[in-house]
């Protein structure tokens, strides 16, 4: 068996494999202790190796497992997971708990990427952060923006900026749905910008947990012009692509080293 | 780090001896962390340790010593400032601190907060007196490469005797015209500053101790294009760092006994790394001293660095002086007519520095290129763009990595770093 466990800001995922299949499929939320975390996640199973990826990769090192430990990048991992599940991609997208990284493919390596520097604008902090000046849990932040019309401009991308300016839109009597929505598009902006900067051709893998928030799916098709389901494709679990990949690094050694 | 030895000295400097002490103490634990953890290190790395360990002592001392025999001390922050013209008259030339975040708050009240970190650096060593270069320079020498240097020297000069330079931006006729005439009046100021006249053969002699240094310095380029690499970028980066303090002839002796070593070394296949190891140019702004951040974690992300296009790197050592001249109007003109050589990202166009990234990296064999920018560096920001383009031309990968002194993002800095060496694995 080989795992693959994604340690990120907002949640840790375990994805393993036994003979290159999916055998399970796990997550929780990092929190403050993410050792605890990733021992309950590992509970029972005991791999032959484990590959760490993720802001907190390394801390698989501390886990003190005595199965074969490695760790690859998330850009890399999410780049296996997606040409695994779609091996036409072209372009991956993935947007986590604090990261926004947009990559470019050619047979499954990736070629050139861009990740945001070191703050959270346009990342699923910046929804969550944002969604609580709404009361809103962060699940239904998406469902909720798609009932505005005529979003503001949002001029902000900076997290508390933002928060600031929706607030001022409120006091000004904009519908807090269109504040909502203009948050979103104000994401979805500066997302397609990274995704041109490192060569956007379709199909395009949108993957991690904000792949899983259908107003900026919905905004970023109309904003970089494909089709959702042909141009764009989004995994049925967009957060655990980063553990599929990790654990699929593995098993493409295994399996090249078995040749 | 030294003990309490050089307490006395750095008082008559007028340094603040606590803050001093701190930033050694930082700097000590910064440097075993970065460089005395490295396996398979050189002998010839005991002469760096040294080196580095004393930079604010015993060569201070040797500063005091030459002041107490009359000579004179001249700090500078850039490679066109020429030195030649230093030696000739008898001076001692060295570089200034500018490789730390200390004192940048205090350069806060001179500079604007959204300065790049090597200006805010200087202003703030100085601020905060922790530098012992410019507490000993009898003349501090700026030039104008680029606008946030131009007009920090208009402040700098309040806290302290600043001559600036200055610089063209372009290479035209009329530009290379008026830089000589800046070499000249520059000159002038240094004999006036020390009281000798400079002659053709105390110039003559002064270009000759440079040229042996940056032949010193080209060997190690060469010698860093053998596979498996040599010698770590760090220690390679520290030999560039150091060339800038040490005295030049000891330094170049020292560094051509590296050299013989890293020879040696070569015929036996050995190095630093697997021979498979993804081999980097680092390319953009310079990296003072203890600016090792980013090599650092280059360097631990499975990758060697075998060269650095820069100011501390080839830019300060790529060309040396026309040695024909005999008078001293011939030796000016070359002085004049290398200095212009120099690719900075000020000049405009600056089409040569393209050529010279492509060519090094090729001679270096490296697989990948990382463009080192500063934040708020407008010259190499905006030069980023146009080396990553030519660098696709050539098929090289390259990175940009745009950063400052401070460590909050050096966990974002590895991902990425880490990442661009798994594409090139």
């Amino acid at each position: 068996m080989i795992a693959g466990l994604d340690i990120g800001s907002r949640s840790i995922e375990l994805v393993t494999l036994i003979d290159g299949e999916v055998a399970a499929a796990k997550k929780l939320p990092t929190t403050f202790d993410p050792v605890s975390q990733c021992f309950k996640l590992l509970d029972g199973l005991r791999p032959a190796s484990l590959v760490g990826t993720g802001y907190g990769r390394n801390l698989i090192q501390r886990l003190g497992l005595d199965c074969e430990c490695s760790t690859i990048t998330e850009i890399k991992a999410h780049a296996l997971g997606a040409a695994h599940l779609f091996p036409e991609a072209r372009t991956v997208l993935d947007i986590g708990g604090q990261d926004t990284k947009a990559m470019s493919l050619a047979g499954g390596r990736v070629l050139k990427f861009e990740m945001n520097d070191r703050c959270a604008a346009g990342t699923g902090k910046f929804l969550e952060y944002t969604a609580g000046v709404f009361q809103i849990p962060v699940e239904e932040f998406g469902p909720y923006a798609m009932k505005g019309e005529n979003p503001p401009e949002i001029s902000s991308i900076c997290t508390v900026f933002a928060e600031t300016e929706a607030t001022s839109l409120m006091a000004r009597g904009e519908k807090p749905e269109a504040i909502a929505l203009g948050l979103h598009r104000a994401i979805v902006k500066r997302t397609a910008n990274m995704l041109r900067r490192v060569g956007l051709n379709f199909p395009l893998v949108f993957t991690g947990g904000v792949a899983n928030n259908p107003c900026v799916l919905d905004l970023l098709a109309k904003s970089i012009g494909g089709e959702i389901g042909r141009d764009i494709l989004v995994p049925d679990n967009p957060d655990h692509m980063g553990a599929l990949g990790a654990a699929l690094h593995r098993h493409h050694d295994d399996t090249a080293n078995a040749r | 780090m030294p003990e309490n030895t050089h307490h006395e000295m750095w008082e008559k400097l007028n340094m603040d001896l606590e803050a001093h002490d701190g930033l050694l103490e930082v700097l000590g634990k910064f440097y075993g962390d970065i460089y005395l953890s490295q396996e398979n290190r050189l002998k010839g790395a005991e002469y760096l340790d040294f080196v580095l360990s004393e930079v604010h002592g015993l060569r201070i001392k040797e500063l005091q010593d030459a002041k107490a025999e009359g000579r004179k001390v001249i700090g500078s922050f850039c490679v066109f400032v020429p030195e030649e013209i230093s030696l000739a008259a008898g001076a001692i030339h060295v570089g200034l601190c500018a490789g730390a975040e200390a004192g940048s708050e205090l350069a806060e009240q001179l500079v604007p907060r959204n300065t790049c970190a090597l200006i805010k650096s200087f202003i703030g060593f100085k601020m905060a007196k922790l530098c012992p270069y410019i507490e000993s320079s009898d003349m501090i020498v700026g030039e104008t490469t680029c606008d946030g240097k131009k007009k920090a020297y208009e402040a700098f000069n309040e806290i302290a005797p600043t001559y600036v330079m200055e610089v063209p931006q372009t290479k035209s006729g009329a530009a290379r015209d008026l830089w000589k005439s800046e070499v000249i009046r520059y000159m002038k100021a240094v004999e006036e500053l020390t009281g000798v006249t400079i002659t053709a053969e105390k110039l003559k002699e002064g270009i000759r101790i440079l040229n042996d240094r940056r032949r010193a310095l080209q060997r190690l380029t060469r010698l860093r294009a053998a596979s498996p690499a040599p010698i770590s970028g760090r220690d390679a980066l520290l030999v560039n760092q150091i060339s800038f303090y040490d005295d030049p002839i000891r330094f170049t002796a020292k560094i051509n006994e590296l050299c013989d070593e890293l020879e040696a070394r070569i015929e036996k296949g050995d190095g630093v790394a697997p021979k498979d190891t993804p081999r980097l140019l680092l390319s953009g702004c310079p990296m003072a001293v203890p600016n090792w951040k980013l090599p650092y974690v280059v360097e631990s992300s499975g990758a060697v660095i075998v060269g650095e296009e820069s100011c501390i790197g080839t830019r300060n050592s790529r060309d040396l002086v026309d040695e024909s001249g005999e008078t001293l109007e011939e030796m000016i003109d070359a002085i004049a007519d290398r200095y212009m050589l120099i690719d900075c990202a000020c000049f405009t166009p600056n089409q040569e520095r393209l050529e010279n990234i492509a060519s090094l990296a090729k001679d270096v064999k490296a697989d990948g290129v990382i463009h080192y920018s500063l934040l708020f560096c407008q010259p190499y920001s905006h030069e980023s763009l146009k080396v990553d383009k030519r660098l696709q031309a050539e098929g090289i990968p390259m990175l940009s990595i745009e950063t400052d002194y401070s460590m909050e993002d050096v966990e974002q800095l590895k991902t990425r770093i880490e990442a661009f060496v798994e594409t090139l694995a």
